[in-house]
């Protein structure tokens, strides 16, 4: 099939503003978005700047604003979407070239959090820290998060204001919060209550309609919010 | 690469532990919203709907209404909960758009020393009224 492209086009060495650069390319009848800018970028304009790895919707290398919505272009098929599709840098960071943007002041948010287990000081004696099926099924909703960004750049905390977290950081750490193998929990509750934790959270569900994995972002970030509440009021 | 050092810095600059002040701030906002439904309701009905709306409303009628300790309580906790509800969501929206420090901290000042004025103003009007001194 054919599929119209309406792409937006920067590169900020030798432009002042986007312009939208317009393609037909040919993919087949279940083609995703990711294909379709392949065949752009592979027959039509060499120069066109994306970001993919393993193509499949578990890197989250290719997250995009396609048709207004943030998505995985690896996950859309172009048979469900209106034409032409349009397709944008995801928002809120700023674009280096085309569809790439610089992504460090999201992976700063994830850092800020602490990203990892904090043990306790037991000695599991060379073995594994034990964990219940109910325990591991606790925080089994954020542990599919990927890093994609599409939640946190569709937050408009997070476009007014890059030094907010994010929500993909409150998800990570709500993975480590309510894990019951972890001991850092006070000191991650106490970084996400700072002026740019979570409750700057002004649940607008952005979040949870952008994320492909269908994480329930706004109630795990509700969930570390109450948390908080309850060992501070 | 930043480093967590650096992303702590970031954080907590000159290495001050964050308070529970946004978390204070946030509940502050949660409770004083559901008063103030049913605060401003209250106020709605009984100033502009029943008896006669806000065309009765005259030095008399505030004489007899602030009569007693009630509605005193009342129109102090609703001048309060609505000016510290303002301005506690002000303090946000500067906190997402205004990024300079300078004008951060200017806008935050004028916030604060204009809640503290229309705050005491009130207070003062409401505390002192007395219908005696003034009807003559």
């Amino acid at each position: 099939m054919k599929v119209q492209l309406k792409i937006q086009r920067f590169d900020p060495a030798t432009q002042d503003k986007p312009v939208w650069g317009n393609y037909v390319a040919e993919v087949e009848d279940n083609g995703r978005v990711l294909d379709a800018l392949h065949y752009v970028k592979w027959y039509l304009d060499g120069t066109l700047a994306l970001r993919r790895s393993c193509g499949h919707g578990v890197c989250g290398s290719d997250a995009m604003v396609i048709n207004g919505v943030n998505r995985l272009a690896c996950k859309v098929l172009c048979k469900t979407l209106d034409q032409p599709v349009t397709v944008e840098p995801i928002r809120g960071l700023k674009v280096e070239k085309d569809l790439i943007v610089d992504m460090e002041p999201f992976f700063a948010g994830y850092r800020a959090v602490q990203p990892w287990l904090v043990p306790d000081d037991t000695d599991p004696g060379g073995r594994e820290r034990l964990q219940s099926p109910e325990e591991r099924a606790r925080y089994d909703d954020t542990t599919k998060c990927i890093l994609c960004a599409a939640c946190t750049t569709s937050c408009p905390i997070f476009w007014g204001d890059d030094t907010y977290v994010g929500p993909a950081a409150i998800v990570n750490a709500h993975r480590f919060i309510f894990d019951s193998r972890d001991a850092g929990d006070r000191e991650r509750l106490e970084i996400l209550s700072a002026r740019e934790g979570a409750f700057r959270c002004r649940t607008t569900f952005n979040c949870t309609e952008a994320c492909p994995r269908g994480i329930k972002v706004t109630e795990a970030i509700q969930e570390v919010k109450r948390t908080i509440l309850y060992r501070k009021v | 690469m930043a480093t967590v050092q650096d992303v702590y810095e970031r954080h907590f600059p000159s290495g001050i532990s964050p308070s529970s002040w946004e978390v204070w701030s946030w509940f502050f906002m949660r409770i004083s919203g559901l008063l103030l439904v049913f605060l401003v309701l209250g106020h709605l009905a009984i100033m502009h709907v029943f008896g006669g709306g806000v065309e009765r409303v005259n030095f008399d009628f505030v004489a007899a209404r602030w009569h007693g300790i009630f509605w005193r309580s009342y129109d102090w906790l609703l001048l309060a909960l609505a000016l510290l509800h303002g301005s506690s969501g002000t303090r946000t929206v500067i906190h997402d758009y205004v990024h300079r420090d300078g004008w951060r901290v200017l806008a935050k000042a004028t916030l604060y020393v204009a809640t503290f004025v229309f705050l005491s103003v009130g207070t003062l009007v409401i505390v002192t009224f007395d219908p005696a001194t003034l009807a003559h």
